[in-house]
């Protein structure tokens, strides 16, 4: 469309260090917005497992003390919200999936992340190689709002691709749209494609 | 939250609009995106997501746009824009948030944290056009009268029960609520767990926080309860 809104313009000053930073059509937050579709779920830790099925020869589950237990990160990434906020310089603590997923064997193409409270999420399997298990945020344990005890973390995708109280993966032949992706949001969600919404 | 208080501290009355455009057709659902374009030789555009504030049945299309002190698009629509102005308009987008007379049922529990009530509002248009038969109970959080968005049409509506709570300042002579949700509160106010009732919960986190989880420990099943939060979105 050809649409100009007169008058209208940036009204907030970008620092032009971190405007490439900035993927098209998001703004940078200095606080950490919540945008989730239910009841945030609590679960014990005790209760806690991690569970890796679908197309995979021999199912795996983790319980707290095994994924404790693996090699964890603490790194610095971006992160994009489809809403069009932005955070920069987010430090997390976690799992690479390529670290839990190591020596699985699998034909699958995509996989479905499962939460607490029946959230999924769709992704490539390429995508998940830059994916993390997330149980910390700023040097601090994940509050339960913001996911804990562990979310999934894909910060290259806008942030419903990032599931809290993430509880398994499910490896597909094939792609399916998870809960958003169903409900009008894109398969994908490349910030750097603006691809927000179906037909993006 | 830092969007209520950046509000604040702009003070100030009429600092809400309703982007208003004719568009039969797209009412169904639960929000839509305006993109604002700047000339091209700024080069600069932006999109925000509103929750849609007419019915399906309502034949024009209805965006509540509540001013951000330090927002971006949201003072531009509300003190810049002008009748005849275009916008580009997309949506409906997320399929989730929304309440459907014939196929979801009652009754029907709106809770709703200041400008959380635009899409209950929406629900309650719809529930009174298309079933009025079904229950139907609202309860709005807002800091005082003067927050409550569409009060004279809440005021003037009847078919469903409505609770207010005031959380800053109360009218003269008020009897009713006057503190922020909690789980007393909702145990008097929404319907017993074994009638199953419907609930949308939308505000602020800590309003839909504190609120959807009084409601599961009350013992509502959390697939029963959906909420929509509000981020900062400028």
């Amino acid at each position: 469309m050809s649409i100009v809104n007169r008058g209208f313009g940036r009204r907030r000053a970008v620092d032009p260090e971190l405007a490439g930073r900035i993927p098209p059509g998001q703004h940078l937050v200095p606080d950490f917005p919540v945008l989730t579709v239910g009841p945030t779920p609590r679960s014990e830790l005790g209760d806690w497992s991690f569970a890796i099925q679908g197309e995979i020869d021999v199912p795996r589950t983790l319980n707290w003390g095994e994924f404790q237990a693996l090699p964890s990160e603490t790194f610095m990434t971006d992160i994009h919200c489809v809403t069009s906020w932005s955070k920069l310089d987010t430090q997390w603590q976690g799992v690479s999936l390529d670290t839990l997923l190591e020596g699985v064997e699998t034909e699958a193409t995509h996989v479905m992340a499962f939460s607490d409270g029946g959230y999924e999420t769709n992704l490539a399997l390429e995508d998940i190689g830059k994916a993390w298990l997330a149980y910390g945020v700023g040097g601090e344990p994940l509050e339960p709002e913001h996911g804990a005890p562990v979310r999934l973390l894909v910060p290259h995708l806008y942030f419903w691709k990032s599931a809290k109280w993430v509880r398994g993966l499910r490896l597909m032949n094939g792609d399916e749209p998870g809960f958003w992706e169903r409900n009008g949001y894109h398969l994908r969600g490349d910030p750097w494609q603006e691809e927000r919404y179906w037909g993006d | 939250m830092a969007r209520r208080d950046a509000r604040r501290e702009t003070g100030g009355d009429g600092e809400r609009g309703d982007a208003d455009l004719r568009l039969p057709g797209l009412a169904r659902a639960s929000r839509g995106a305006a993109r604002r374009r700047a000339p091209d030789r700024y080069g600069y555009q932006a999109q925000r997501s509103y929750s849609i504030a007419a019915a399906p049945e309502d034949d024009r299309l209805e965006l509540t746009v509540e001013r951000i002190g330090d927002g971006e698009v949201s003072p531009y629509l509300v003190e810049d824009m002008l009748p005849g102005d275009a916008l580009e308009l997309r949506g409906p987008i997320g399929l989730w948030f929304t309440w459907d007379a014939a196929a979801d049922g009652g009754p029907l529990l709106l809770l709703a944290g200041g400008s959380g009530v635009v899409p209950l509002r929406a629900m309650l248009r719809h529930r009174a056009a298309a079933d009025p038969r079904v229950s139907a109970r609202l309860l709005l959080s807002a800091r005082s009268a003067d927050d409550v968005i569409y009060a004279g049409e809440l005021d003037s509506a009847d078919g469903f029960e409505r609770f207010t709570t005031y959380t800053r300042t109360t009218p003269p002579g008020w009897t009713g609520y006057s503190r922020r949700v909690d789980r007393a509160m909702l145990a008097d106010v929404a319907f017993a767990p074994d009638e199953q009732p419907r609930i949308f919960v939308c505000g602020p986190t800590g309003f839909v926080e504190t609120a959807s989880t009084a409601l599961v420990d009350l013992g509502h099943p959390s697939t029963r309860v959906k909420t929509e939060r509000f981020g900062p979105t400028g």
